[in-house]
């Protein structure tokens, strides 16, 4: 904000050349500092400052060091597959290795990023008004419990969520499927093929059904995320749109969620992390499909996290390299999203304005 | 949180109910009525009693933590916000109590605003935004000419117009603190409230600011009733047509020691703590 593009005035204080120091009067003159004389501030850090800052850039570094670790373990096991297949490997849907057939992902990573939208779509919303409402509305002892809940909820295993996702939920679930079918049918996403008729045995095993129940998983991560960001709204501008006769819906509008956009898109990527990894709720849910549609309420489902977990115990040197290949596209997809959300949210308002 | 600019033709600003009546326009009166306030089981204030006159400046002075801020907080129900605050007593404006129901808490607040001892303007939102800000807050419809219109008079009351006329689309926080807190006084006058509570509006502000702000409200005063919280003793006598002098002994509640014209305060006080204080004797 300060670096000024042209040479700036600036004061300097020069003494009075050869007047009693103790009376001497110190003259303001100005003069016209160039760019080049700008200071660079030198700072000297004393020994246990400089110790601890050691020690912190060393565990700082340790993330990304672990970070190119994966990333080339993966690139290194995955290089073989990748020569073999070449383009392929972005554009061919069949997944053969093992016989020597084309591989590629392009139908288990559409899969992939839609399961990991549709719990996005779901959760993201419901996250949000969750943690307003615990933030904002509820009492403090309902808050308490609430919090504490959706703690609770974060911890448990993706193996239970998707067994009783598989036994409970998809049974219900695939009605409001053959509603999405019957009503929204128009619309790709919801077309099911007309030869199979719009029977309820169409609908299980979809990547709607996985991203619902993904979608379960992500809210607690979300909702902990948004709730810890809204619950540091300033209090004096909440103060101040309340003495304006704001509603509270007017607070959370112009204080709580400009100041928490960040933390809406923080939560809301880490939840696409977990989204587009989650391997074993998937895994039970999903019947593989290795050719792309649009349907997501149509059986028939994938995801490169599921295809890992499912082939790798029957896969040959090749088949491994290919898993390893398609574990590098994942990794890739998710280190470049989230650095595009950390960018937004680099760029919004985090944490409290500049003092002044 | 871009767009403000309401479209449909609709009421004017300050009418929230569809009946407009003189009760809720125009300086109104304010009457506290043998207040008492508690955080928790802790007593701050006790047997307050003040009329606040349409029209008129209130000064409340006293030392530090005698209950001054707890008690303008109790004027516009900002007080029920601290959690386990509590209060006794009556405010009534116009003669209507603001706590019993007859009007709703929003309008209570919408017609008795407040300005902070430490400005607040809405970081998110464009200095014009800021000033409209309570409008779409409360809900109130205005066109777009009539917005431009009530963001350069509020701005021209708040004697901030000349200075931000051409930055009215820079974010709010890129004004100096002087700056900022005249903006949040025409964040406040652009509801038309008919009583404005400020807490020391002053004491983050240059002498500069401070003079403009002293201007700004006794401009404002014919229109706005006003009840001010202030540690300068010179501010409370260049501003104030009334003074109230609260005092809270050791582990006491605070209460009003003293309260009449503001020139009797200073200058024939009745009793001696009130004298003591004013010459800078304690407090
Ligand atoms: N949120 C709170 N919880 C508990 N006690 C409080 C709270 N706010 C204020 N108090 C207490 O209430 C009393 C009155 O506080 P208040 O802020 O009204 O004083 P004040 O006269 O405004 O002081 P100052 O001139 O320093 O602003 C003080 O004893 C203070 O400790
Ligand atoms: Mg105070």
């Amino acid at each position: 904000m300060f670096n000024s593009r042209s040479p700036s005035r600036q004061w300097t204080v020069r003494r009075r050349a050869k007047a009693d120091p103790v009376t001497s009067v110190t003259d303001v003159v100005e003069t016209n500092a160039l760019e080049k004389d700008r200071v660079t501030p030198v700072v000297r850090r004393g020994k246990v400052d400089r110790v601890y800052r050691a020690v912190a850039t060393l565990s700082g570094s340790i993330v990304f060091v672990v970070m190119a670790l994966i990333g080339g373990f993966l690139l290194y096991r995955g290089i073989d597959a990748l020569r073999l297949s070449g383009w392929g490997f972005i554009t061919e849907s069949q997944w053969a290795p093992d016989m020597g057939g084309a591989f590629g992902i392009a139908a288990v990573l559409p899969y992939t990023v839609s399961i990991a939208l549709v719990a996005l779509f779901l959760a993201v919303p419901i996250s949000v008004a969750t943690a307003l409402f615990i933030t904002e509305y509820a009492p403090r002892r309902l808050r308490r419990f609430l919090t504490a809940t959706i703690d609770l909820l974060a911890a448990v295993p993706s193996l239970i969520y998707g067994l009783w996702g598989l036994f409970y939920l998809q049974p219900r679930l695939i009605t409001l499927s053959k509603w999405l079918a019957d009503n929204l049918g128009f619309i790709p996403f919801f077309k099911v093929n007309e030869d199979f008729g719009t029977s309820l045995g169409v609908f299980p095993s979809s990547t709607f059904v996985a991203g619902v129940i993904v979608s379960l998983m992500v809210i607690p991560i979300c909702t902990s995320v948004m709730r810890e960001v809204f619950g540091q709204a300033p209090p004096g501008e909440r103060e101040g749109a309340m003495a304006l006769g704001g509603t509270r819906w007017g607070v959370v509008r112009d204080v709580v969620l400009p100041f928490g956009r960040g933390g809406i898109i923080g939560g809301s990527m880490l939840g696409l992390g977990r989204a587009l990894g989650e391997t074993i709720a998937v895994t039970l849910i999903i019947s593989p499909s290795f050719d792309a549609k649009w349907s997501i309420v149509e059986q028939g489902s994938n995801s490169i996290a599921a295809l890992i977990a499912l082939k790798f115990s029957e896969s040959t040197e090749t088949g491994i390299s290919a898993l390893m290949a398609a574990g590098l596209a994942l990794f890739v997809i998710t280190l470049i999203v989230n650095t595009a959300a950390s960018s937004v949210v680099n760029r919004s308002r985090s944490g409290s304005a500049t003092e002044i | 949180m871009t767009d403000l600019q309401i479209t449909t033709p609709v009421p004017t600003v300050g009418s929230s109910t569809a009946v407009v009546d003189d009760e809720t326009r125009g300086a109104a009166g304010l009457t506290a009525k043998n207040v008492a306030c508690w955080f928790g089981t802790k007593k701050v204030l006790e047997g307050v009693g003040l009329d606040m006159a349409p029209g008129q400046v209130t000064a409340l002075i006293g030392p530090s933590g005698c209950g001054k801020s707890t008690f303008l907080r109790t004027l516009n129900r900002m007080h029920e916000l601290v959690p386990g605050a509590t209060l006794a007593g009556e405010i009534l404006i116009n003669g209507v109590d603001i706590y019993r129901g007859a009007i709703p808490v929003t309008d209570v607040r919408r017609r008795i605003g407040m300005v902070f001892q430490k400005p607040n303007p809405f970081p998110a939102m464009t200095v014009a935004e800021n000033v409209v800000s309570g409008l779409k807050l409360s809900g109130l419809k205005v066109t777009k000419s009539e917005r431009e219109d009530l963001i350069e008079s509020c701005l021209t009351k708040a004697g901030l117009w000349n200075e931000v006329k051409n930055r009215l689309g820079d974010p709010g926080r890129a004004l100096s603190g002087g700056q900022q807190q005249r903006l949040c006084i025409a964040r406040s006058l652009a509801v038309s409230p008919q009583v404005l509570l400020m807490d020391e509006p002053c004491s983050a502000l240059d002498p500069t600011s401070t003079r403009r702000i002293e201007q700004t409200i006794s401009e404002i005063s014919e229109s706005v009733t006003i009840v001010i919280v202030t540690h300068n003793m010179q501010q409370a006598q260049r501003v104030s047509d009334r003074c109230a002098f609260f005092l809270a002994a050791e582990n006491e509640p605070g209460r009003i020691i003293e309260e009449g014209p503001t020139k009797d305060i200073f200058t024939n006080p009745r009793d001696s703590r009130t004298e003591d204080y004013v010459n800078g004797r304690f407090g």
